[in-house]
């Protein structure tokens, strides 16, 4: 079995919410009834479809994302983990991260899904302030959230939670004590997400027609982002992603298979997938609509509508734009492997004497001074 | 051959919009010169930019037969001239190819700038004019006061002006007797030397440069050997013909005819406008008067966006060159923008034209500097510089004194927006010369320097004025005035192609507003960016561009790769669109929008 450079995931979509919030642009969808049964069915079919096609894999990681994953039944995460382990062999250890809202009832079914075999829990917290919840369309209040948490912590050694800072009307002071008090939340580890208005979500309709007020302007967003590296740096939970903070060894490692532009297969409506066949990178996308995916899937076996080859130049753009997220940087090697060419020695030069990149040997890595501008670097690097 | 007294030479005078186009299409349909089934909206207006802008660049000419109520078949040339003063040399040069014209008035519009500038060039070129009120049948029309309009302000007896509509058709065959029955015939004599008038030109794949003339005296045949007297060139001709409107060939064209002629004549500009056309042997020794070559009055440099291009945009220029000789160019460098042309042009219409073109016909990006005109710079060892391009300002120890163009402008507005009008010709510098009534509208007439109209004087016209001012113009001469070299510094980098001339009174104000909308025009890079004016060596205004401080995208996963991958390569396209200054981008519209004044 060939060792994947980078690691092999699998992503395991579920599409449906309760709701959908103003914010969010992800392939997620509000419906009255899902047949469960259907579903485990068409991920099976899927997954073991997508097997046949990239055989010679250890999974290293699985992840449920959504849509809201904890709104699936524990039998269908069982079932999916079950063709997981059926189509290949996975490691010792393997991460199993599931995205959980916080809200009394999903806490209820937490130990279930550890009995599935989830080994890590992504809860969506977002803010820690009731006012700011309700603004953001969540349904869970702050005191829910910590019942949730606690509840997590006793089922799952590995608990992280997101929070969205850079909201409407809120201001350095705030925002570090609702920071202070998420890392004294914390276990090991925390997504801080600057809030960003997409176009097509509720916000960005509500931004185009100038309704959105009060979102703090750059120059405090840059701030926060600021004061965000220092307290949490000081926390012990330092970022080793431009929005993700761990103590060392508790990062995720399903997601640094997206950085460090491993493989993963996509299963289930909307998902994307990066997969090597004969020497050939390939990009996979399933059908987008819940529907959609499941009649692709009775008929074909499988939902992809997909499948680009991706020639040397995009894989290369590609290696940087996920690699250099990371503090621990990009390799130059990889890239030129990837790419078939090197990157502007020039640029470099540049970029480090202004101290936003730092040049190791091999390997480049953005500064925390470049992190908060890193499209501007990669645009710098790359053009 | 048609005699004189039956043959009838006519244009027509119209302010854009009021009509001119349709009232030729209409005359076209009803001497059937075009099956209907041929027939299109515009159809003298021959170019893409014509049609689409409404105007007239070339000179064209169509030979309509009509049977008058006499019962005598006459033979009318209308000829179609360009309406925009930028061809004010070529309107008039047309003008005197025919005895009389049509002056179209829009009976809601009433008269305007252009219909004046027009109509004066007709009288001086002593037509007869016939007044037509279009558009009598809209419910705005005021035919009665739109006549007192014309006596009183052009001065021309108005009672039996022609009321039709060109659009449904009232009133046409009325048009077509007033021609007839009001309109001079041509005078000539068939049997003394040929001498025609070159009235335009232009370049057709097929057959070469087709030559648009008017007889006067004599005969023009196939075979004959003639000779251009003002740039001495020799042809023998191969086709004479006219056109109705497509080219139909006849075997001569005798005095008091329109029609074309081919010759084996290469280049446009081996035809100028206004010369006079006679035979080698047994010609004419005395010229039409009045002959000049149209000169350029306005420069920009026009630099390839991708300078892999600059090639292309240099076989482009030399093929444009081949058909319109009053457009000049040379190949110009600039530090900021690589290597270009300077172009020069009759009028900032006429530069729209070709650079719309040049991006249109020939597929090529541009970057269009600053227009500028001429300035005279006298320097003190007594020598006079004909500069077109503030770069090449001499240093200032040097000059003794700089004169620049100015022009007399005629605008007219409605009462209301008067104010607004003057001050922003005072604004522009400008001179009141006059101020009159013509009923309820203003006319203004200012001298302006021609620098402060070239660019964007005519958008702020229409837009203090909603659109109601009317404009023209006519060069008046070369004045002195406390001239100065402002330079744009980005990055403690001069930028060539944003130096412009600029009155000493107003070079603060003016360096202020550059930097300011530089500022806004310059994205944000990874560093701070100073912008100055500057006059000499001393900064007359400042403005930072503050380094980028946020610009990254909060989450991106397996399933963002694409998306992001396809923004950075949008990205990477846009870059191609942005000019590299030492380590700044400055994106192709700042060198225009920099300059424009409003706001």
């Amino acid at each position: 079995m060939a060792e994947v450079e980078g690691g092999f995931g699998v992503y395991v979509h579920w599409p449906y919410c309760l709701a959908k919030c103003p914010y969010c642009d992800f392939n997620s969808h509000v419906t009255q009834s899902v047949d469960h049964a259907a579903w485990r069915d068409a991920y099976a079919r899927e997954i073991a479809w997508t097997a046949a096609q990239t055989p010679d894999r250890r999974v290293d990681t699985v992840f449920f994302g959504g849509g809201t994953p904890s709104l699936m039944e524990p039998e269908t995460v069982h079932s999916v983990l079950e063709a997981i382990r059926a189509a290949w062999p996975m490691a010792d250890g393997a991460e199993v991260s599931l995205e959980a809202n916080p809200t009394s009832v999903e806490a209820g079914k937490f130990r279930a899904f550890r009995d599935a075999g989830v080994n890590r829990i992504s809860m969506g917290v977002q803010a820690l302030n009731d006012a700011d919840l309700r603004r953001l369309g969540r349904m869970h209040s702050v005191a829910e959230a910590q019942a949730a948490f606690d509840i997590a912590r006793n089922a799952f050694d590995r608990v992280s939670f997101d929070l969205i800072y850079v909201r409407q009307g809120q201001t350095l002071d705030a925002w570090r004590e609702e920071l202070q008090q998420a890392l004294d939340m914390a276990v090991d580890h925390l997504s801080l997400y600057q809030l960003t208005i997409e176009p097509g979500t509720r916000f960005g309709d509500l931004a185009e027609r100038g309704k959105l007020r009060d979102l703090p302007p750059d120059d405090r967003a840059a701030d926060m982002y600021d004061l965000t590296q220092q307290i949490c740096t000081d926390a012990g939970m330092p970022a080793y992603e431009v929005s993700n903070h761990a103590r060392p060894g508790a990062e995720s490692r399903h997601n640094l298979v997206y950085w460090r532009y491993g493989e993963y297969a996509g299963i289930g409506p909307g998902a994307h997938g990066r997969i090597t066949r004969n020497g050939q990178r390939i990009a996979t996308d399933t059908a987008k609509a819940p529907q959609a995916w499941l009649e692709r899937v009775a008929k074909l076996g499988h939902g992809v509508t997909v499948e680009d080859a991706l020639d040397p130049a995009d894989q290369g753009t590609e290696y940087l734009l996920m690699a250099l997220r990371l503090r621990e940087g990009a390799s130059l090697r990889r890239y030129s492997a990837l790419s078939g060419a090197t990157l502007p020695t020039a640029a470099i030069a540049e970029l480090v004497d202004a101290r936003l990149l730092d040049q190791t040997g091999d390997k480049i890595a953005v500064t925390e001074a470049g992190r908060p501008v890193l499209n501007a670097v990669l645009r710098r690097l790359l053009t | 051959m048609t005699e004189l007294a039956k043959i009838r030479n006519f244009s027509i005078v119209a302010h854009i919009d009021h009509g001119k186009s349709t009232l030729a299409d209409r005359l076209i349909q009803l001497t059937s010169t075009v099956a209907d089934r041929d027939m299109k909206e515009q159809l003298l207006d021959s170019m893409d930019i014509e049609r689409e802008r409404g105007i007239t660049i070339k000179a064209n000419t169509v030979r309509l037969e009509y049977t008058a109520k006499d019962g005598e078949t006459y033979i009318l040339n209308l000829i179609d001239t360009p309406g925009h003063v930028d061809f004010a040399y070529e309107v008039s040069r047309s003008m005197r190819a025919v005895e009389g014209s049509l002056l179209v008035v829009d009976a809601s519009q009433g008269v305007e700038a252009q219909t004046l500038a027009n109509v004066y060039q007709a009288m001086e070129a002593d037509h007869e004019i016939v007044p037509v009120l279009n558009k009598v049948d809209l419910p705005a029309a005021e035919p009665a006061r739109v006549r007192e309009q014309i006596e009183d302000v052009i001065g021309i007896d108005a009672s039996d002006a022609v009321e039709i509509s060109a659009k449904t058709g009232i009133g046409v065959p009325d048009v077509l007797e007033a021609i007839v029955t009001r309109l001079p015939a041509p005078k000539g004599e068939r049997d003394a030397p040929l001498k025609a008038m070159l009235v335009d030109s232009w370049y057709d794949a097929y057959l070469g440069v087709v030559v648009l003339v008017r007889v006067i005296d004599g005969v023009l045949k196939k075979g004959d050997k003639i000779k251009m007297m003002a740039t001495g060139g020799l042809y023998p001709v191969e086709r004479v013909g006219v056109f109705r409107p497509g080219m139909q060939p006849i075997n001569e064209l005798g005095p008091g005819e329109m029609g074309f002629l081919t010759a084996s004549i290469k280049q446009v500009r081996d035809t100028r406008v206004g010369d006079t056309i006679t035979t080698e042997k047994k010609g004419t020794d005395k010229p039409l008067p009045g002959f000049k070559p149209s000169q350029p009055v306005v420069f920009c440099g026009l630099f390839p966006v991708d300078s892999a291009e600059f090639e292309d945009l240099r076989d482009a220029i030399e093929k444009l060159s081949l058909n319109d000789a009053s457009f000049s160019s040379e190949m110009e460098t600039s530090a900021a923008l690589g290597f270009g042309f300077r172009c020069g042009f009759l009028g900032l219409l006429h530069l729209e034209v070709i650079r719309d073109r040049l991006e249109r016909e020939y597929g090529i990006d541009l970057i269009t500097t600053a227009p500028s005109v001429i300035y005279h710079v006298y320097l003190r060892d007594g020598t006079m510089l004909e500069m077109h391009n503030p770069a090449d300002m001499p240093d200032v120890v040097k000059v003794d004194r700089v004169e620049e163009p100015r022009i007399k402008a005629t605008i007219l507005v409605p009462d209301e927006f008067l104010g607004d009008v003057l001050k922003l010709c005072q604004d522009r510098r400008g001179m009141q010369l006059d101020l009159t009534y013509v009923g309820t509208r203003a006319m203004v007439v200012y001298d302006l320097p021609l620098s402060e109209v070239v660019f964007d004087f005519y958008d702020r016209l229409k837009s203090v004025s909603k659109g109601y001012a009317s404009f023209d113009y006519e060069m008046i001469g070369y004045a002195e005035d406390q001239l100065v070299k402002m330079q744009v510094l980005v990055n403690e980098e001069p930028v060539d192609a944003l130096s412009i001339m600029v009155h000493r009174s107003r070079a603060e104000a003016r360096g202020r507003v550059m930097c300011e909308k530089l500022k806004e025009l310059i994205p944000q890079h990874l560093f701070k960016i100073p912008i100055q004016a500057a006059i000499g060596g001393r900064v007359i205004a400042r403005e930072t561009i503050s380094a980028l401080r946020k610009d990254v995208t909060a989450k991106c996963y397996g399933g963002d790769a694409t998306r992001k991958r396809k923004l950075l390569d949008k990205q990477k396209a846009g870059k191609k669109k942005m000019r590299q200054f030492g380590r700044v981008e400055i994106p192709q519209e700042a060198f225009i929008n920099a300059l424009k004044m409003d706001g």
